[in-house]
């Protein structure tokens, strides 16, 4: 949900870090997306095509990376992936876990022309 | 000549900035704020009312109400006695940062010590919206069903106090109090958990006592 909100979000970071560097065209741009980040690809590439029509980003290519999800645990430092059946560390078996990754949602990076 | 750029920023930055200003205006004129946040009709309107009610004698309450209509719920918070501010969100199904801070400006909070700030009813999106507030407090129901931490991981992750309203209906509905309570301890061990009924008053006193505490910390003995 409210992937145009945040699609826009790519889309104002992506033109400031352009005109900041002086281009005049983005072509393509890197997300990283956790897996345990609730935004779906498909309804992202759906408002980036209808947005970025008339600015620099028209015509641009999103490529998006997923994360697995990690849980690290709190009480021996063990780092394992993360499903709901593997909740308990496997190595000291401790239930305070933190989550280490996937929850990430960030513009890595951007190519543009000049 | 492609040239790449290294941008490595959070998308949600502008939101989180602008909860790390709210919650420094807040944190400068000492006020104590809480994001309550549920199912609608879970009870966050009427644990809000008993809230007020219970401490208004001691501390100064202000209630900022989120809804996407009426203002029902801020009226109710202003009679039971507190500052209330209602913000209607245009069809937004939750607070964000923004419009947190648009009402934060309004409030005279110089003169406030506590803050509740009522969340649109909604269990999912909320969870993605940080406000700045010091606390997030979810409300949840026993006629909702005990499975609801399994279903909604992010909310019952992200919460730093969870409410179990409705205990006085324990003896009508189906509700696994074990099952529920493993599920959250998965997801968040060291949340404090409050079972309590604004219906029967059951509970409400292990809360008021919680919130008073942080406002006016216990002094510890030697």
């Amino acid at each position: 949900m409210h992937e145009l909100a945040v699609t826009q979000s790519v889309l104002d970071l992506a033109i400031r870090h352009a005109e900041q560097a002086q281009s005049e065209k983005i072509t393509d741009l890197y997300l990283v997306i956790g897996e345990l980040s609730s935004f779906v690809d498909d309804a992202i590439q759906f408002y980036w095509d209808i947005i970025v029509k008339g600015t620099l980003a028209e015509g641009s290519q999103l490529h998006i990376r997923r994360i697995p999800a990690e849980l690290e645990c709190l009480d021996c430092g063990v780092r394992f992936s993360f499903s709901m059946e593997n909740y308990i560390c496997p190595e000291c078996e401790s239930i305070r876990l933190k989550i280490a990754a996937g929850e990430e949602f960030l513009l890595e990076a951007i190519e543009v022309e000049p | 000549m492609v040239k790449r750029i290294s941008v490595v920023e959070n998308i949600f930055s502008a939101n989180d900035r602008l909860a790390a200003e709210n919650r420094a205006m807040l944190d400068q004129n000492g006020v104590f704020s809480l994001n309550l946040m549920a199912s609608p009709g879970a009870g966050k309107t009427s644990l809000i009312e008993h809230t007020v009610t219970s401490l208004a004698g001691l501390f100064q309450l202000a209630v900022i109400d989120g809804d996407i209509a009426t203002s029902l719920d801020a009226d109710r918070a202003a009679a039971a006695g507190a500052v209330a501010i209602q913000i209607n969100t245009g069809g937004d199904c939750h607070l964000d940062a923004v419009m947190l801070n648009q009402a934060l400006v309004k409030l005279n909070m110089e003169n406030i010590d506590l803050l509740i700030v009522e969340n649109v009813g909604n269990l999912i999106c909320p969870a993605s919206f940080q406000l700045g507030t010091h606390k997030n407090v979810l409300i949840a129901s026993i006629p909702e069903g005990d499975d609801k931490p399994y279903k909604y991981p992010s909310m019952y992750k992200g919460v730093d106090a969870l409410v179990i309203n409705k205990i006085d209906l324990l003896p009508y509905v189906d509700f696994n109090m074990n099952y529920f309570r493993e599920g959250i301890n998965i997801l968040n061990p060291a949340v404090e958990i409050f079972p309590l009924s604004c219906r029967s008053h059951e509970g409400l006193d292990a809360w008021l006592n919680w919130i008073q505490n942080i406002i006016q910390p216990q002094e510890q003995p030697d």
